[in-house]
């Protein structure tokens, strides 16, 4: 048996909080971050929910004691360097050249929110448009920002599967530990809202008007979010090594193409079915040893049916307690796995399942009902967390508790 | 895949594992496709970009599709089904691209919609295409591959990572065929941005002289390098990879030199054993200097190649440096087009030495098989 994988460390910034303490006090209280559009300007704000960060760019780089405000940081990399900070702060790591630590990124649209500022001077006039706000595009700038801030040098690469990203940046972390390439990793995602992911889900006609409603018979889509959430992940025996405390072990992972559509999910489900078996067989649980499933739960007509589906074909008719958070941080892309990840180990140290806000009536081919309220004192050992993608990228997560 | 029997412990290469590069497929500047002649016939240009070469799509791609594809991804699958078909391996036991910027064709294509028509009467095509893991979800499509599938987009370790993960993925279970690959594409606008960014040269240039002018910025480039990776060698094997090593932001060339020379121990590798060096020399006299000072440093015995007069800068050209790298091992010639030396060693072992703008620096050694 090899030298487990475990969680030493938590860092989060969501629609509900700038850190744990405050998605605690969201969960407790059933508050969403679900509201009005205030920091894009788009057509859309009257009329498409969003889970926003509540800080401006400017109020991030204070949080962030960066003193040089000409910097042109794009919101993904502020997000990402928060969460990511925190992660380590929460590690108890003061310097990271004392063991070899590395960082694994993932988001989905980079830096999209300047490149369409940019763009819109830029389409027109060539040879006009602020250049700094281009260089930032790409998926890799965030990462070198956060990897600079925290002064990583070891191993630095991103990651972008649409929605299921950071869940794989969780598995290539895990994979560099086991292969004794990195002794910790700081992983994981961070998006932005942007006009172009506001208008693209937009025209898949799969944002509810209203706050979602996962699993829900009347669900009508998702609403978009935005945030990071980093995890430190480090072989067990540099975490005994250095006394730190193990906060959860992450004990199966796995990444299986549903191969059926580009954009939705297949009807029996059969990506989601052969990531979630798969992370089962390499954690070596029964599916009846899991005790609460975070599932993907975007609310759009097409996932939850089809993740159901799969639910029902790995657990028959005993499906664990399940929600999603999506209804209280929104789909934060390519971030969500991350934060999902973040969410469950605070599942695992608080002994809590989330509510799934505003479900009232089971989906009728599924009968499958989330939990409602908060259970405190849960008796969780065992989470599983769903996180599914386009392009049929399908990802499973198992934390353990410690 | 089955993870839970595969996780062995703790190191990259198994001892006795070794990889084969065991298919090709390529969309590329030089040739359509990629064949044994590959490199007989040199293309050049006077233009500051080199592109991509296409071959009939119709060939490798269900022609229904291709209409609606973007031309990365058209690129990209085309690539990945001609290594396929190379390698002989009908479904891969795991998928890995990447890409440096991605779509970037349809990601303009839906931003100008929503710029031009003010966020109005948009539709979905060009933003689902955008996605960056669009071409690793259509080679999976069409495949009906339901394997492991990752994208990895982190300029020019986004090749590199895929690598890297490959070589992880082999030595967790041996038996098993890995399609990794990079592509990046060239748009009008893209190029424009280049210019601004100054990466392109301000000067008339020809591709085959690019090495000569002593200036900065490049030429920019394109293309689909895709490979099947393997444990066993068989008839379609063109090389043996060692390994590859990415180094983030060195400080310095002492730092570079005791990165690679580390580099090279672990791989039980002298660098008098090197008889071939490829640089990622792309002409732009800022950073070129970084492979000279290596070179000069540690590397002197070798032959001095290099490739990107060939393909162009791009995020993923080290790809194109693989494909050339196991084309040189299984041909066992090395064209004259990419020296620039007359040592003419006997090529069994390459080093393939890239990096991007000094930040992104990458090593890999391939061998004959």
């Amino acid at each position: 048996m090899t030298d487990r994988v475990v969680v030493t460390g938590i860092g989060i910034i969501s629609a509900i909080g700038k850190n744990t303490d405050e998605s605690l006090q969201h969960f407790r209280s059933a508050t969403s971050g679900i509201g009005a559009i205030t920091q894009i300007d788009t057509i859309h704000k009257t009329n498409l929910p969003v889970a926003e960060v509540k800080y401006s760019n400017r109020e991030l780089l204070n949080l962030l004691n960066i003193a040089n405000k000409k910097c042109n940081y794009t919101r993904t990399s502020l997000l990402g360097m928060f969460a990511a900070k925190q992660a380590l702060e929460s590690a108890g790591i003061h310097s990271v050249k004392k063991k070899k630590t590395g960082l694994v990124s993932a988001n989905s649209v980079g830096g999209m929110d300047k490149s369409e500022v940019f763009y819109a001077t830029f389409l027109g006039h060539p040879k006009k448009g602020k250049i700094s706000n281009i260089v930032g595009h790409d998926c890799g700038d965030s990462t070198e920002h956060i990897a600079d801030y925290l002064g990583i040098k070891e191993q630095v690469t991103t990651l972008s599967t649409a929605c299921s990203s950071s869940a794989n940046a969780i598995m290539l972390g895990s994979r560099l530990i086991q292969h004794g390439l990195l002794d910790r990793v700081i992983v994981v995602g961070c998006d932005s809202l942007t006009k172009f992911t506001i208008n693209g889900f937009n025209t898949l006609l799969i944002f509810d008007k209203e706050a979602c409603r996962p699993f829900d018979a009347t669900r009508n889509g998702l609403n978009l979010g935005e945030g990071a959430g980093y995890i430190v992940l480090e072989s067990e025996k540099s975490a005994v090594e250095s006394g730190k405390k193990i906060r959860g072990i992450l004990s199966g992972f796995a990444n299986a193409n549903d191969a059926y559509h580009q954009t939705a999910s297949s009807p029996d489900g059969n990506g989601a079915y052969l990531a979630m078996s798969q992370a089962l067989s390499m954690s070596n649980l029964q599916p009846n040893q899991i005790d609460y499933i975070n599932v993907h739960g975007t609310a759009t007509q097409n996932n939850d049916l089809s993740e159901g589906i799969a639910m029902k074909r790995i657990f028959g008719e005993t499906v664990p307690r399940f929600s999603s958070t999506k209804s209280f941080t929104g789909h934060t892309l390519g971030a969500a796995g991350g934060i999902e990840a973040v969410f469950s180990i605070m599942a695992l140290e608080q002994q809590l399942i989330y509510p799934n806000l505003r479900f009232k009536t089971p989906i009728p081919e599924l009968q499958l009902i989330p939990e409602t309220k908060l259970i405190e004192g849960a008796g969780i050992k065992h989470i599983l967390s769903n996180s599914f993608g386009f392009g049929g990228n399908n990802s499973t997560l198992i934390f353990s508790a410690a | 895949m089955v993870l839970a029997e595969i996780i062995q412990p703790s190191f990259l290469v198994q001892p006795n594992m070794k990889v084969y590069i065991n298919g090709i497929g390529s969309v590329n500047a030089q040739q359509a496709g990629y064949t044994d002649n590959f490199l007989t016939e040199i293309q050049q240009t006077e233009q500051h970009s080199i592109r991509s070469i296409e071959p009939d799509y119709k060939a490798f791609i269900n022609p229904t599709l291709i209409r609606r594809m973007g031309r990365i991804i058209k690129m990209g699958v085309a690539s990945a089904k001609m290594c396929l078909n190379d390698a002989g391996v009908e479904q891969p036991d795991a998928i890995l691209t990447g890409t440096g910027l991605g779509c970037i064709e349809d990601t303009e294509k839906f931003l100008g919609a929503i710029i031009q028509n003010n966020e109005q009467f948009l539709t979905p095509t060009s933003f689902i295409q955008s996605t960056h893991n669009t071409v690793g979800g259509q080679i999976a499509l069409m495949l009906g591959c339901n394997n492991y599938n990752f994208t990895y987009v982190h300029r020019a370790f986004s090749f590199e990572s895929c690598v890297q993960d490959a070589m992880m993925l082999l030595a967790e279970k041996a038996e098993q065929n890995v399609l990794l690959g990079g592509v990046d594409e060239l748009t009008v606008n893209s190029l424009k941005l280049i210019e601004r960014l100054g990466q392109l040269k301000n000067h008339p240039i020809t591709s085959l002289n690019l090495l000569n002018y002593k200036t900065r910025g490049s030429i920019a480039g394109e293309g689909a390098n895709f490979f099947v990776f393997s444990t066993k060698h068989t008839e379609s094997s063109y090389a043996q990879l060692l390994g590859c090593k990415m180094l983030y932001k060195p400080e310095n060339t002492e730092e570079i030199t005791e990165s690679l020379q580390q580099f090279l121990q672990q791989n039980k590798v002298q660098a008098s054993d090197i008889d071939l060096v490829l640089y990622g020399y792309n002409g732009d006299v800022k950073y070129d200097r970084l492979y000279t000072e290596v070179k000069d440093k540690l590397l002197s015995k070798s032959s001095v190649a290099y490739f990107k007069h060939l393909c162009g800068e791009y995020h993923t050209s080290n790809s194109f440096a693989y494909l050339l790298a196991a084309h040189i091992l299984k041909t066992k010639s090395v064209s004259p087009s990419i020296l620039l030396d007359d040592k003419k060693r006997l090529v069994k072992t390459i080093l393939i030495y890239n990096h991007y703008r000094g930040i992104n620096h990458t090593f890999s050694l391939l061998k004959a098989c």
